[in-house]
């Protein structure tokens, strides 16, 4: 591929398609064990107490800290998409993208200033 | 994709929105009390409320994931559109399965 042809990477709706695309995989890997972690409560209160207990550890706060930049930005990135296709042609695409990943990175920040 | 994975695609992201700012609220204002496996039962518990939003939530999510799945699989993998499918909807099934069963170990009395 020309250096030409790699150009439009660099453009920030291009990056936030992508964002959304990684988001998407990603919360699909999480989700099963998101799942079977919340399923515990069939085996009892304690079970689950015990899993709850385990995430208290730092570097699980921290990825639930990406979990929820993930959801955040994949729920903000479908939203414009849903609004491009739906709605009339408003200009700021860009900066509405730019927009939904510093919410999204805040919403993160707020939750790990809570937990830590 | 075809039409029909389109508006179910997008039908299921546009029931998740108000879904995901809800679920949102309740993590970020869950996080400052460092909840309990029991403070959580007791809330969810009996629960019908609870139990409709997220029964929605585990049914959109299915629907949604396994489309994409199957559209990246497509796309980023040398698999044949009808193995692509499978894959997806496997996915989507599993995700399904595992969905309920964990609304159904926090909600049922």
């Amino acid at each position: 591929m020309t250096a030409g042809g790699w150009r439009h990477r660099l453009s920030p709706l291009w990056i936030a398609a992508l964002v959304h695309r990684l988001s998407g995989l990603a919360l699909a890997i999480f989700l099963p064990l998101h799942f079977l972690a919340l399923g515990l409560a069939i085996r009892g209160e304690g079970a689950l107490e015990g899993f709850l207990r385990w995430s208290d550890q730092p570097l699980v706060k921290l990825a639930e800290g990406g979990l929820v930049f993930l959801l955040a930005v994949h729920m903000l990135g479908g939203l414009r998409v849903l609004v491009i296709e739906n709605l009339p042609w408003c200009d700021g695409q860009k900066a509405l993208a730019t927009l939904a990943a510093a919410i999204s990175a805040a919403l993160a920040l707020m939750f790990l200033a809570r937990v830590f | 994709m075809n039409v029909r994975l389109y508006i179910w695609q997008r039908a299921t992201a546009a029931v998740m929105v108000p879904l995901v700012i809800i679920h949102l609220a309740l993590i970020v204002h869950a996080s400052r009390h460092g909840m309990t496996a029991a403070d959580i039962l007791a809330r969810t518990r009996g629960s019908v409320m609870w139990a409709s939003l997220y029964g929605a939530f585990v049914i959109a999510v299915a629907i949604h994931a396994a489309i994409g799945v199957r559209n990246v699989v497509s796309e980023w993998s040398p698999l044949t559109a009808r193995r692509a499918m499978i894959v997806g909807n496997a996915f989507g099934v599993a995700l399904l399965a595992l969905g309920l069963r964990a609304v159904a170990a926090v909600v049922l009395p």
